[in-house]
């Protein structure tokens, strides 16, 4: 497992603004994925694990191993550190075929042991057959697979990813998925990987740690940190959210249950531990979570009104954009109601949380 | 009148230990001014570039203050080898090599620094040594750049005239090289050998090169 605890600050200078990367985390067995906007810190925290930067301050454990650490001066190169890296491209040896570039990165271990190990992956990665090309001669998908084994092949103890799905078509990226999951069975070296794409955290992850500015904004499995952002910050990052401006009307900790004021509609929510009537506050809800009907007469119990803006096609249904917030739903549901431009959006008592 | 074509093989196995000597020295200068970080590096790189504004005059002069037979390392030469290097081939060696030698570094800098970083960080993450890592995946990567200059420098270590003269001299059969040979047989009124000459040393210079330049645009970028 990995444990560090990174401190590293650039001071702001004419042509960029200052930047520091303060942060502490652990990852086991498994895929951790490091979910942040681009100049969240990812790369810099992935980079500073493989050795590439020196942090300011901190201390990075790999197992029992001391891979850095400020206080006793030690920073070992990348070379001692047993870290697979899977670059954004890749970085397969354009002048190499697979199979040299395989044998280049078994070159550490014992001369008796490479020749088998190198065949052992290629054949796990099914790269047998084109071993003999170079990388300019093979798919993207093999691309990838063989950049991922060449990281594998010196048993590292942790598996860095950058971003390694990012500018894939749907296909590749789908295969790409699957081996990850194969590399996640079969071996055993645990994988951080960093990614700007909530899906892909959905897709691969067990743990999730959301970068802000070079801090941990929260971290824990992608369901929980959806179901519960824990602050305004991580839910715009998650961008997956409608966040609307509401006040605290009432608190009924014996019903469980509240009423929040949204502009001139009161809504019922369910109770809010540690907040206070009157607090201003945002409520955060997912598209999918609201419901949208046609307007005919009054609001009902927890519904508002709504002028449509826009229909926006999905792949995956229909986004009904409206002031401030919007709805998801699916084709048949859009097309078996009338459409028109005034509709009751319902709020689900018990999906809502408050920020 | 039959030409002596002396000075032509001279030139050309002066050149070719020069430019031998330059991507030695050269290869080592441009591997530290494109991956290390150290206060003067821009000093460095400004001396290295000297030679390539000083006149030739100033250059023989330098050279003479450092391998002329009062100096440290003409005294030591003469103790190892019995005999001065002033005025012999070998000066116009280390003559033709300071004319050159600039070019080399310059080209050889800028062709390590437009390898992709990420092709050394993956060769460093996959145990490999810098030593194998430059002439693993470096080198290899920013060869034909790196060639192209060599051949640059050739051809420019041909072509020395001010500073062979100061220290190798003018002795015909022993330091008299093409460019010196040239402005020979110009003072004597040997017009016949002169252009016969200029045309030789012109056409080596063109077919050079044309070769350079073949060489020269293939720079590895990541696919």
């Amino acid at each position: 497992m990995i444990k560090a605890r990174i401190k590293k600050t650039f001071p702001a200078c004419p042509d960029s603004a200052g930047f520091s990367l303060d942060l502490e985390l652990s990852a086991t067995r498994g895929i951790t994925v490091l979910f942040g906007p681009s100049g969240s810190g990812k790369t810099l925290t992935l980079d500073s694990i493989a050795g590439f930067v020196r942090p300011d301050e901190g201390r990075i454990m790999l197992d029992d191993a001391i891979l850095f650490d400020a206080a006793t001066g030690v920073h070992l190169p990348p070379q001692a550190r047993r870290c697979g890296y899977v670059f954004q491209n890749y970085a397969l040896f354009p002048h190499m075929t697979l199979r040299e570039n395989l044998a280049f990165a078994a070159e550490p271990r014992p001369r008796l042991e490479r020749h088998r190990r190198v065949n052992e992956l290629l054949e796990k990665f099914r790269l047998q057959d084109i071993a003999g090309r170079r990388p300019h001669e093979i798919s993207g998908g093999q691309k990838q697979r063989c950049s991922i084994a060449r990281a594998l092949i010196g048993s590292p103890k942790i598996l860095l990813l950058d971003e390694p799905a990012q500018g894939l078509d749907a296909p590749l990226r789908a295969e790409f998925y699957e081996i990850l999951r194969q590399v996640r069975s079969e071996f055993r070296t645990p994988i951080l990987l960093v990614t700007h794409d909530l899906e892909e955290c959905f897709e691969l992850s067990e743990e999730m740690i959301v970068l802000h500015e070079g801090r941990i904004a929260q971290s824990g499995p992608p369901r929980r940190i959806l179901d519960q952002p824990a602050n305004l910050e991580v839910a715009r990052l998650l961008g997956a959210f409608n966040l609307i401006p509401a006040e605290i009307r009432m608190l009924d900790p014996g019903r469980n249950r509240s009423r929040l004021q949204i502009g001139e509609f009161e809504i019922e929510g369910p109770y809010f531990p540690g907040h206070l009537k009157g607090d201003r506050v945002t409520v955060c809800v997912r598209p999918e979570q609201l419901r949208a009907l046609p307007r005919n007469g009054r609001p009902g119990p927890n519904q508002i009104r709504a002028e449509l803006k826009r229909v926006v096609e999905q792949p995956r249904g229909i986004r009904l954009q409206f002031e401030g917030l919007a709805v998801d739903l699916s084709r048949a549901d859009y097309e078996a109601q009338h459409a028109d431009e005034q509709w009751l959006i319902e709020f689900p008592c018990d999906a809502l949380r408050i920020l | 009148m039959p030409i002596d074509w002396f000075p032509l093989w001279l030139s050309l196995r002066v050149a070719l230990a020069a430019t031998a000597l330059g991507i030695a020295v050269g290869l080592a200068i441009a591997y530290l001014l494109a991956n290390r970080d150290f206060r003067g590096k821009e000093v460095l790189d400004a001396a290295v570039t000297l030679p390539l504004v000083l006149p030739p005059t100033v250059l023989g002069y330098y050279l003479l203050v450092v391998i002329g037979r009062e100096s440290p390392i003409g005294q030591i030469w003469e103790k190892m080898f019995g005999s001065p290097l002033v005025f012999t081939w070998k000066a116009a060696v280390a003559a033709a090599f300071l004319h050159s030698f600039p070019l080399l570094v310059k080209s050889s800098r800028a062709a390590l620094e437009n390898i992709d970083r990420s092709y050394e960080r993956a060769a460093r993450t996959l145990g490999a040594s810098e030593w194998k890592l430059f002439w693993r995946v470096t080198f290899p990567l920013a060869r034909r750049p790196i060639y192209a200059a060599a051949a640059l420098a050739f051809a420019q270590a041909l072509g020395d005239f001010g500073a062979t003269l100061m220290v190798a001299g003018n002795i015909p059969g022993r330091t008299q090289t093409m460019a010196l040979a040239i402005y020979d047989a110009v003072e004597s009124g040997n017009g016949f050998a002169a252009r016969v000459l200029v045309l030789v040393i012109s056409a080596i210079a063109l077919v050079i090169l044309t070769f350079a330049n073949r060489l020269a645009p293939a720079i590895v970028k990541p696919r």
